[in-house]
């Protein structure tokens, strides 16, 4: 009996430690012979490659460590954006797969159809090669709203200049600690006296008078600058100024967010339809108005059965960022396991650096989601 | 009759009210039709922001005036029912039917009223839409890479082999379909990886070896996914077993390895195959990059795989391990007599979703300098000969990957509701 219980542990245990065994000595005598030395002091040396566009200052003689961290912010703004555009259309067209208009409703299922069966590296090719290179040159671009171009070197738009922004995130915070201090005094009020707070109304006005409060009193000012045409040479234009965002990014997150917002509106759908009709009537039978039984009781049950499988979808469209290395964005896929590998030669150190940043974000999200899960986990009798 | 209220339709003035709201409808749909596929504007002499706003603001009280409950007319009770709830619907309703009527004729001519297919060189496109003599002219390279064009025959025949041998199953008499499943899990593998080895990458019985590099295209999709499928399903069940046994060791190692290779994206792993997995291996031996793809593609489905089944397995109530443990069932015998064949049938949509990804996830070979049809699309794109095509190039993949891929969900779809077993 004993030994049907450690037999195969110990097989288990046996098998890994002369696999890790195996591979650790070959490394070590591949690695003699290339006359190659394992060692992470690489990271401070400088990197001498230029990265096309970073969110942090950089150039070619800063650090690989750096050149690491503008990598893993351009993946991180990626997955930000694409996140927020996804959960926006995803929301929009899983509503819509239940819409009681037939027209609708069938247009969104097969908006869901068309766009989860195609590869996501097929479309972000489509979107990069194909579509995006349709699009006019500088000097021929049409003004959009006035002041922002779509052409085919990026999109340009007007950006904000800021006097003291300090200042102004910091009445942001502040407001959002006052709204939270706001819901549970209301929560208390509701549970000890019965009494309801607009809670939403006064969370708006909170949210909207303090900064604004900043630009009265506190010298916040701003300004914006908008993109002009250069002209370099005799055909070439360029615009100078202003936001502009690459058309590699502006196709990734087109592609990312179009793909993903499909698995999103599928979760959004399932999460609907699996609270039972049955909550809804038993809860304007005991007279409750309507946005009363959305917000108490629709909305809590629905999110409960939407939020973990939207979570993942999530994760997989940081993942799938990863797919940036293929059109030539600087992710940290491209400059880290792409450009600096290809100058260092350290694949063992690279790759798994790489490897281990993303599994930190996944595994930190889903320790995340485990604790979110047991919290709101309906405790059954 | 009483008065007809325009602004009120009610069951009154049911036929008036009908006849104007239908006539309004029909008429904003005219004009729409009329100006996207003709090119010609009836209400060309009003303003131009009026002549667009027009037919929107017609249909909607057209739909107005229709929107009639309880008339009495079957049809028009189904239409308002459907597509005319309310102000709100009826709107999103006109766009789309407008949106589908502005985009059919750009769409069609396009892919083949402009379209070319003639000739065999670039010179043959004169039209203003698609190109398709170029898909025409790289057919062969989309299907099969760089594979030799006098031995094509050669992947012909073994995926023509390996369909065959898949339909053996629906042929097979009853007295041996129990011998079914080793067939497929154990016997169809091997005579697959026969005739691939021998019949596509060749070098024996007098047949010209041709290397993995040169293979491409969306026999190579197939190839690798077919492979990476087979492994993965089996590591992916022992994964799910050891995740749940209460053997410590067993256990952590399941979880570790499940929980790293979810937590990386596929680039990644590919990476770590083509550049730091030749460190691991002794100097003198020599893997096959492709061999070396659909072992990190297969580790990497596999843990999905198993994360599904694990699902499933923990679907099952518990009376059922009781129940095989009290007929005195051992570990082996309960699961593979009672615990996964119910486990599997209730995770086929899952493993369908995962065999799905796996599909969809082939492309990313490329990032090894495998080329299968992504691949290969970048490559014509860049030759000389044919700059400029890239869209007709997507268009293409898109089209064979979607039928690929909806068709294997329509097919997992249909398993579902062959094995559902009511409880």
């Amino acid at each position: 009996m004993k030994l049907k219980k450690i037999l195969p542990q110990a097989i288990t245990l046996l098998v890994v430690i002369i696999i890790f065994g195996f591979f650790t000595m070959n490394a070590q005598l591949n690695m003699e012979n290339r006359g190659i030395d394992f060692g992470y002091g690489f990271l401070s040396q400088e990197s001498s490659f230029d990265v096309q566009f970073s969110l942090i200052e950089y150039s070619g003689s800063d650090s690989y460590a750096r050149a690491y961290l503008v990598g893993l912010l351009n993946t991180l703004l990626v997955s930000i954006l694409g996140i927020i555009l996804c959960t926006i259309l995803g929301v929009i067209v899983g509503i819509a797969r239940l819409s009681p208009n037939y027209l609708i409703r069938t247009t969104a299922a097969w908006y869901v159809e068309f766009f989860r069966n195609i590869p996501l590296l097929l479309q972000i090719f489509f979107w990069y090669y194909a579509a995006l290179r349709a699009l006019p040159l500088p000097q021929d671009a049409e003004a959009i709203f006035g002041a922002s171009y779509l052409t085919i070197k990026g999109f340009y738009t007007p950006s904000l200049i800021w006097e003291n922004l300090d200042i102004f995130i910091y009445s942001v915070i502040a407001a959002i600690i006052a709204i939270v201090f706001v819901r549970i005094q209301a929560k208390k009020l509701r549970e000890n006296v019965g009494k309801h707070l607009p809670v939403l109304n006064i969370s708006i006005v909170i949210l909207f008078v303090l900064p604004l409060l900043t630009f009265l009193f506190g010298g916040v000012n701003v300004g914006y600058e908008t993109p002009e045409l250069k002209q370099l040479a005799k055909t070439s234009f360029k615009f100078e100024g202003g936001l502009s965002i690459p058309p590699e990014l502006l196709s990734l997150v087109i592609a990312l967010s179009l793909y993903t917002a499909t698995f999103v509106a599928e979760c959004v759908r399932a999460g609907i339809q699996g609270v039972g009709k049955g909550q809804r009537e038993a809860a304007s039978s005991i007279g409750l108005n309507r946005k009363q039984v959305l917000n108490l009781i629709i909305m809590p049950q629905a999110l409960r059965i939407i939020i973990p499988p939207t979570t993942n979808q999530y994760l997989n469209l940081t993942k799938n960022s990863s797919l940036a290395a293929a059109i030539a964005y600087p992710d940290l896929v491209l400059v880290f396991a792409g450009t600096a590998l290809m100058q260092t030669g350290k694949a063992i150190e690279i790759v798994s650096i790489t490897m281990l940043t993303y599994l930190t974000l996944s595994l930190s999200i889903s320790f995340f989601m485990n604790w979110y899960n047991a919290k709101i986990a309906i405790v059954e009798k | 009759m009483s008065t007809l209220n325009l602004l009120r339709p009610s069951k009154d003035n049911l036929q008036s009210n009908l006849y104007l709201g239908s006539f309004l409808v029909g008429i904003s749909i005219l004009d729409v039709f009329l100006n996207s596929f003709l090119k010609f504007n009836i209400t060309s002499f009003l303003p131009s922001i009026i002549s667009i706003v027009l037919p929107f603001l017609l249909g909607m009280f057209g739909f107005h005036l229709m929107r009639i409950e309880f008339s009495g007319i079957k049809n028009l009770d189904r239409l308002n029912k459907n597509i005319n709830t309310n102000n709100f619907n009826a709107a999103l309703t006109l766009l789309i039917i407008f949106l589908i009527i502005k985009a059919i004729p750009p769409v069609m001519s396009w892919m083949i009223l402009d379209a070319n297919i003639s000739g065999d060189s670039k010179d043959a496109c004169t039209g203003s839409g698609a190109c398709w003599t170029y898909i025409k002219v790289w057919f062969k390279r989309f299907m099969y890479g760089m594979y030799p064009n006098e031995h094509i025959w050669r992947v012909n025949l073994a995926f023509i082999f390996l369909v065959v041998l898949a339909f053996v199953g629906f042929v097979t008499p009853q007295k041996y379909r129990n011998l079914l499943t080793l067939y497929y899990v154990v016997i169809y593998p091997i005579i697959a990886f026969i005739l691939i080895y021998y019949l596509i990458s060749g070098g024996e019985f007098g047949l010209e070896w041709v290397e993995t590099g040169a293979w491409g295209g969306l026999s190579l999709t197939f190839i690798v996914s077919f492979f990476s499928l087979i492994f993965c399903f089996p590591l992916g069940m022992a994964l799910a077993l050891g995740r749940r046994t209460e053997l410590p060791i067993v256990k952590y190692v399941s979880v570790g390895f499940i929980e790293f290779w979810r937590g990386v994206p596929l680039i990644t792993v590919l990476f770590m195959s083509s550049v730091m997995f030749p460190m691991f291996l002794p100097e003198d031996f020599f893997m096959d990059k492709l061999v070396r793809v659909i072992i990190a593609i297969s580790l990497f489905e596999a843990a999905y795989v198993a994360e599904v089944i694990r699902g499933g397995l923990q679907a099952l109530p518990r009376g059922q391990y009781d129940a095989a443990k009290s007929l005195g069932m051992g570990y082996w015998k309960m699961h593979i007599f009672v615990i996964l064949p119910q486990a599997l049938k209730l995770v086929i949509p899952g493993m369908a979703n995962t065999f799905l990804a796996l599909v969809k996830d082939t492309p990313l070979i490329f990032v090894v300098g495998l080329a299968e049809l992504a691949g290969m699309l970048q490559m014509a794109k860049t030759n000389p000969k044919w700059l400029g095509y890239a869209m007709e190039g997507y268009v293409f993949a898109a089209i064979i990957f979607w039928i690929i891929c909806y068709a294997m969900s329509k097919y997992s779809y249909n398993l579902e509701l062959k094995y559902k077993t009511d409880r």
